[in-house]
C-alpha cells in the first residue's frame, strides 16, 4: 500500500515561468478543473520524487501577494490557509522566483513562509540575471531565509529540474517569519491568534496575520470562512494595540517585509549595480510604445490578428461545415427513417457542428493571445489603449477580447480570462457579444439586399459599417451602465507590470492552445448538446398526423411555429407577422439560422441561393397587398440583430466563464430586450415620419 | 528642480524622485506597496502612454504601470 500522495503548491509573480516550470516537471499528467463557485481554472499534475513516490502538484493563479484582490488570489491564499473546500492544505510550497526582478518576487515567498508552511524556492531566469552582469549566491539566499531551500533554474532550458524534483523529495523545511514590524504588531499578531486558538480556528497564527495585512479582509468586502463575530472581537485589539503612527498597520507590515528583503537581497545578490545602457527591452519599447510608430505597430498587430480571425480561419471552417454536412449525409443514409434519424443527423450532428465550427477561430485568437501574451506586448497593448477604454470605466486589459468579439464573441469571452479585476471582467463578458460578430453577416447581407434593391455597393457598404458602429457604440454604452451600476467606487485602480520582452515560449503557446480548445470543446459541447436537441424537438413535435405533410406546414404546427403565432402580437409593433417572429424564435440558437429558416418559411428552401431568397423575401406581401419586407421592418430587423443575443454557443461559454446561471440569462434578456425596443423605435418612427 | 515635495503624476518622463508618502485612502495603494513602491523608495518615470495616461515607472528593476489617477496619491521627492 502506497500513503496519499504528497501535495504541494506551486505559487509565483506572474511572468516567472511558474507555468513553464509547472509543464517541466509534470510533463503532460496534468488535469484542467474548477474550484467550486469561482472561474479560477485548478490545475493539478503529477508528478514522481526521486525515490518514485507520487506527488501532486497544485499549480495556483499567478500573483503578487497573498493579499485578495481577485478570484484568482483568493483562491491562492484560500489554499495555503488551507480554508477552500475540497483541497487539502499543501504540506509544502514551491515558489517560484524571478531572479532578474528578486526583491519584489521575495515578497510573496516571505508572505508564505508567514504561514509556517514549509518553502523551497526555485530560483528561475538565473541566466536573465547574468546578463545583467549579476548573480544570486542560492547558499547565501538559503541561509538569509532561514535555511529555506534555494534551487537555481532555467524552466525554460529545463536546466536545474532534476535539482528541483530532489529537494522536493526530501523531508520539507519549515522556515519562521523574517521580519519584525515593532512590539506594538508583535502583540497584535499574539493576541488576535489567542482569540482564534480560543475559537478553535486552524493554523491560529497564520489565520491572524493575514487579517490584520489584508485591509479588504478587514474591510469585508469579501467572503471568507473567517465570521465577521471574530473580526469585530480582533478589531478592538488592533486598534488598541497599535502605536500612534501615520501609516495604517498593514502599510507597515508591507514595510517591514520590505525592509528585510532589502538585507536579503544586499547579503545574496553578487556583482555590480544593473548596468547602465538601455536594455534591449527599453530600445524596443522606445518604438513600440512610441507615441507615433508605436500606434501604427500596435493597429499593424491588431488588424493582423483580425484579418487572421476573418480569412485563415474561414479555410478550416469550410472543412469543418463540409465534413459535418459529409457526417450528416453519412449517418442519413446509413440510419432508417424516424425520429432516431432526423435527432441525429438535424439536431444532433447539425447542432454541435454549428458550434465546432468556431474552433478554428478560437485557436488562432488564442494563438494570438498566447504570442502577444507571453512575448510580453500584451501588457503595451493594455498600456496604450488603457485611456481610451477608461473612459466607459474599463481598462486596457478590455480591449483584445472586446476586438476579438467582432469575429466570433465565443473567442473573446474566452479571452477575458487576462482580466484581473472580476468587476471589469464580468462586464467585459456582458458586452463582448454588442459588436457585430461574422454569425451576423450573412443576416445583414440579406436584409441590407433585400432594404436596399437598387442601391450600389458603396451605399451597402456604408450600411454595413454603420451596423457595425452602432454595436460597437452599444457595446460601450452598455459597459458604462454596467461598471456604474456594479463598482460603487469609480473605477478600478489599474496597475500592470510591463515586463520586459521574451522570445514567446512556443511549448507553452501550443499547450495552451490544446487546453483552450479541448475545454471549449467538452464544456460548451455539453450545454449545446442540449440546447440543440431541446430546439430540434420543439421544432419536430408534435408531427403531423399525415407523413407526407410539406416540411413548412410541419414546421408551422411544431410548437416552434406555435409560439411563433403566440408571439405574434409581441412582434406586431415591430411590424413583423409570425413568420418573421419565428424566424427570429429560430435563431436564437445562432443568428446565421434566421436565413435558412426564412427560407423554408418563404418555401425557396433551406439551401437558397442568396439571390433566389432575396427576390422572394421582396415578393412577399401581406394578404393586403403590401410588402412584408418594408424598408422600415428591414431596418428594424437589422436593428434587432444588432443588439439581440441570439447565440446558444455564447450563452454556454458565458455560463461557464461566469460559473453561474444568472448571468448568461442576464445577457440574454438585457440585451434582446434593448433590441427590442429599438427595433420598434426604429420601425414606428422610420414608418410613420418617413413613410 | 526644487526638491520640495511634489506629487508622483507631476514627474516628467525621465524624472526621478524618491517616495515620501502615499495616500491610504486611495484605492490600489496597498498593492502598490506590496509591488515594492514605499516611502523611502526610489522611483523613475519613465515615460506616459500615447494618450498621455496611464504612466510607466521603473521601480526595484522593474517597469510598472498605473494611472496618473493614482500616481497623484503618492507624494515624492525629485533626486
Amino acid at each position: 500500500m502506497s500513503s496519499p500522495a504528497r501535495k504541494i503548491a506551486l505559487v509565483g509573480n506572474p511572468n516567472c515561468g511558474k507555468t513553464t516550470l509547472f509543464n517541466a516537471l509534470t510533463g503532460l499528467r496534468q488535469k484542467v478543473g474548477n474550484y467550486p463557485g469561482v472561474t479560477v481554472e485548478k490545475k493539478v499534475g503529477e508528478m514522481r520524487s526521486l525515490h518514485g513516490e507520487k506527488i501532486e502538484l497544485l499549480d495556483l493563479p499567478g500573483t503578487y501577494s497573498l493579499s485578495a484582490r481577485s478570484d484568482d488570489e483568493r483562491v491562492a491564499r484560500d489554499v495555503l490557509l488551507g480554508d477552500l473546500k475540497g483541497t487539502d492544505r499543501p504540506d509544502a510550497v514551491l515558489c517560484v522566483v524571478d531572479a532578474s526582478n528578486l526583491e519584489r518576487n521575495l515578497y510573496l515567498v516571505l508572505q508564505v513562509i508567514d504561514l509556517k508552511l514549509p518553502v523551497i524556492v526555485a530560483l528561475n531566469m538565473v541566466d536573465v540575471l547574468e546578463e545583467k552582469g549579476q548573480r544570486i549566491d542560492p547558499d547565501a539566499l538559503s541561509q538569509q531565509l532561514g535555511g529555506t531551500p534555494v534551487i537555481p533554474c532555467q524552466a525554460n532550458q529545463e536546466i536545474g529540474i532534476v535539482d528541483i524534483k530532489g529537494a522536493l523529495s526530501r523531508t520539507p523545511h519549515r522556515s519562521h517569519r523574517r521580519w519584525n514590524a515593532g512590539e506594538d504588531v508583535e502583540r497584535i499578531l499574539e493576541k488576535s491568534a489567542e482569540v482564534l486558538i480560543a475559537r478553535g480556528v486552524p493554523n491560529a497564527a497564520a489565520h491572524a496575520l493575514t487579517i490584520i495585512s489584508d485591509r479588504a479582509m478587514r474591510d469585508r468586502t469579501h467572503d471568507h470562512c473567517i465570521d465577521h463575530s471574530l473580526l469585530d472581537e480582533l478589531e478592538p485589539i488592533i486598534n488598541g494595540e497599535a502605536a500612534d503612527s501615520d501609516l495604517p498597520i498593514e502599510s507597515r507590515i508591507v514595510a517591514a517585509r520590505y525592509e528585510t528583503i532589502g538585507q536579503i537581497s544586499a547579503a545574496s545578490v553578487r556583482g555590480g549595480d544593473a548596468p547602465m545602457e538601455l536594455s534591449f527591452s527599453d530600445k524596443l519599447d522606445a518604438t513600440l510604445i512610441h507615441p507615433i510608430k508605436g500606434w501604427l505597430i500596435f493597429i499593424a498587430v491588431m488588424v493582423t490578428m483580425f484579418y487572421s480571425m476573418f480569412t485563415l480561419a474561414s479555410v478550416p471552417m469550410d472543412w469543418i461545415d463540409a465534413g459535418f454536412s459529409k457526417l450528416g449525409e453519412w449517418a442519413g443514409a446509413s440510419l432508417g427513417e424516424g425520429d432516431l434519424k432526423d435527432l441525429i443527423v438535424n439536431g444532433i450532428i447539425g447542432g454541435v457542428g454549428g458550434v465546432v465550427i468556431f474552433l478554428p477561430q478560437i485557436l488562432i485568437l488564442f494563438f494570438f493571445i498566447g504570442v502577444l501574451e507571453s512575448s510580453g506586448y500584451m501588457a503595451r497593448a493594455a498600456f496604450i489603449m488603457d485611456r481610451l477604454m477608461s473612459k466607459v470605466g474599463l481598462n486596457g486589459k478590455s480591449f483584445i477580447p472586446l476586438l476579438s468579439s467582432y469575429a466570433c464573441a465565443i473567442p473573446g469571452i474566452m479571452g477575458t480570462r487576462t482580466i484581473e479585476d472580476d468587476k471589469d471582467r464580468l462586464v467585459t463578458i456582458l458586452v463582448a457579444p454588442l459588436m457585430s460578430c461574422t454569425a451576423r453577416l450573412p443576416v445583414y447581407v440579406i436584409l441590407i439586399g433585400v432594404m436596399t434593391p437598387n442601391a450600389d455597393a458603396a451605399t451597402r457598404t456604408s450600411l454595413m459599417f454603420g451596423l457595425y458602429a452602432l454595436g460597437t457604440l452599444g457595446a460601450f454604452f452598455f459597459a458604462w451602465i454596467f461598471k456604474r451600476a456594479f463598482s460603487k467606487n469609480a473605477a478600478s485602480p489599474f496597475l500592470i507590470e510591463l515586463p520586459p520582452y521574451r522570445m514567446p515560449g512556443w511549448k507553452l503557446v501550443f499547450q495552451q492552445l490544446l487546453d483552450r480548445g479541448l475545454v471549449f470543446l467538452k464544456r460548451a459541447g455539453t450545454i449545446i448538446l442540449g440546447l440543440s436537441i431541446l430546439i430540434w424537438a420543439a421544432s419536430t413535435y408534435p408531427k403531423p398526423a399525415d407523413p407526407d405533410t410539406p416540411r413548412e406546414i410541419a414546421l408551422e404546427q411544431s410548437y416552434m411555429g406555435q409560439a411563433g403565432k403566440i408571439i405574434e402580437p409581441v412582434v406586431e409593433p415591430l411590424g413583423y407577422d409570425w413568420k418573421i417572429g419565428s424566424a427570429i424564435v429560430w435563431s436564437f440558437a445562432a443568428r446565421e439560422v434566421f436565413n435558412s429558416a426564412i427560407g423554408i418559411i418563404y418555401k425557396v428552401g433551406e439551401e437558397a441561393e442568396e439571390e433566389e431568397l432575396k427576390t422572394a423575401l421582396a415578393n412577399a406581401k401581406h394578404p393586403d397587398g403590401r410588402p412584408i419586407f418594408s424598408f422600415w421592418v428591414c431596418a428594424g430587423l437589422l436593428v434587432f440583430y444588432v443588439f439581440a443575443q441570439q447565440c446558444i454557443a455564447t450563452f454556454a461559454v458565458v455560463k461557464r466563464e461566469t460559473a453561474s446561471w444568472k448571468w448568461p440569462i442576464f445577457q440574454v434578456v438585457y440585451m434582446t430586450t434593448f433590441a427590442y425596443f429599438a427595433a420598434m423605435a426604429v420601425y414606428q418612427i422610420g414608418s410613420r415620419f418617413f413613410g | 528642480m526644487s526638491d520640495s515635495p511634489v506629487s508622483l503624476s507631476e514627474i516628467m518622463p525621465g524624472g526621478s524622485a524618491s517616495v515620501v508618502a502615499m495616500d491610504p485612502s486611495i484605492a490600489g495603494m496597498q498593492r502598490l506597496q506590496e509591488m515594492g513602491l514605499l516611502p523611502g523608495t526610489a522611483v523613475k518615470v519613465v515615460r506616459r502612454a500615447p494618450l498621455g495616461d496611464p504612466i510607466e515607472l521603473e521601480v526595484r528593476g522593474y517597469k510598472l504601470s498605473i494611472r496618473k489617477a493614482e500616481a497623484a496619491g503618492v507624494t515624492v521627492r525629485p533626486t
